[in-house]
């Protein structure tokens, strides 16, 4: 299982360092596929196994499967890729060393050992739905406002659009909005 | 299975994490902006459960699916902007976004 670990733990930060190092849109998403996959098998060894289905389910799964469907939607490959010069590496990469570092110093090295055994699914979801019973309910809702918003967002604007200013004195919409005002 | 310590699975939290912020940082395209942002969510919800591997608890876990939950949201909404912001700007470079003005 340690082994497995330390594997999974190289493949997850090569591929993730693939992700932001790969100019073509679909590649960086493949790659972005392998990173969720190997982050899966992280929280296996580490005694989650029920985190780490939901992992392959959601992250690889869901999200990934909109990320692609909006690649494909907005036609993005027939873009001319975004090059950046490697000079706008230079200053990002050195002040993250530095929080690297920070980060690695504060976490400090002492060798706590992890809890033998999983936390199986049964233990989550009877905390899940004992004493954190509100975060899904307050997560229920999260995502009604988020499909309610992306539905809005992402809906064509009817005419006029929103991208030209409505004349003044136009007649109200029938979107029922701010009452006629643009 | 309990031979991994906890320093290694945060390293690798952070490591993850400053990945997916370096390329926020720098890179230009819409999309793998979002996506570097979905890297860091997902390094902080492994912190989440090493931390609560530690001590055997299934509070770590419940609190990635919180993050789980969240990272559903912001993503849905980030590429409804996406592909407003592609529509209207016939671009995706988050450089352009300065245009927007409403």
């Amino acid at each position: 299982m340690t082994a497995l670990f330390y594997i999974a733990a190289a493949v997850a930060i090569i591929a993730t360092v693939l992700v932001i190092t790969r100019s073509n849109l679909v590649h960086a998403l493949l790659y972005l596929v392998v990173s969720l996959f190997a982050v899966a098998v992280v929280f296996y060894t580490l005694g989650a196994p029920f985190v780490a289905a939901l992992e392959v389910i959601v992250y690889a799964g869901a999200i990934m499967m909109l990320f692609v469907f909006a690649v494909m939607l907005l036609n993005v490959s027939a873009d001319a890729p975004l090059r950046v010069p490697r000079s706008a590496w230079i200053g990002p990469l050195v002040l993250i060393a530095v929080l690297l570092a920070e980060l690695i110093y504060g976490i400090g090295l002492t060798n706590h050992a992890l809890h033998a055994g999983e936390v199986g699914p049964q233990q989550v979801s009877a905390a899940l739905f004992g004493p954190y019973v509100l975060g899904v309910e307050l997560a229920s809702m999260l995502l009604l406002a988020a499909l309610i918003g992306a539905r809005h967002i992402a809906s064509q604007p009817e005419s006029p659009g929103l991208d030209e200013p409505q004349p003044a004195g136009e007649a109200p919409d029938t979107r029922a909005n701010e009452g006629g005002e643009a | 299975m309990a031979a991994v310590s906890l320093d290694h699975g945060l390293i690798l939290a952070a490591i993850l994490f400053v990945i997916g912020f370096v390329g926020l940082l720098t890179r230009r395209n819409l999309i793998v902006a979002l996506a570097c942002i979905e890297i860091m969510l997902n390094a902080a919800g492994l912190a989440f459960v090493v931390a609560g591997a530690r001590w055997g608890s299934a509070d770590g876990q419940v609190m990635f699916l919180f993050v789980l939950a969240m990272a559903a949201a912001e993503v849905a909404v980030g590429l409804a902007l996406a592909i407003r912001f592609r529509q209207s700007l016939g671009r995706l470079d988050v450089d352009d976004a300065d245009e927007m003005k409403g």
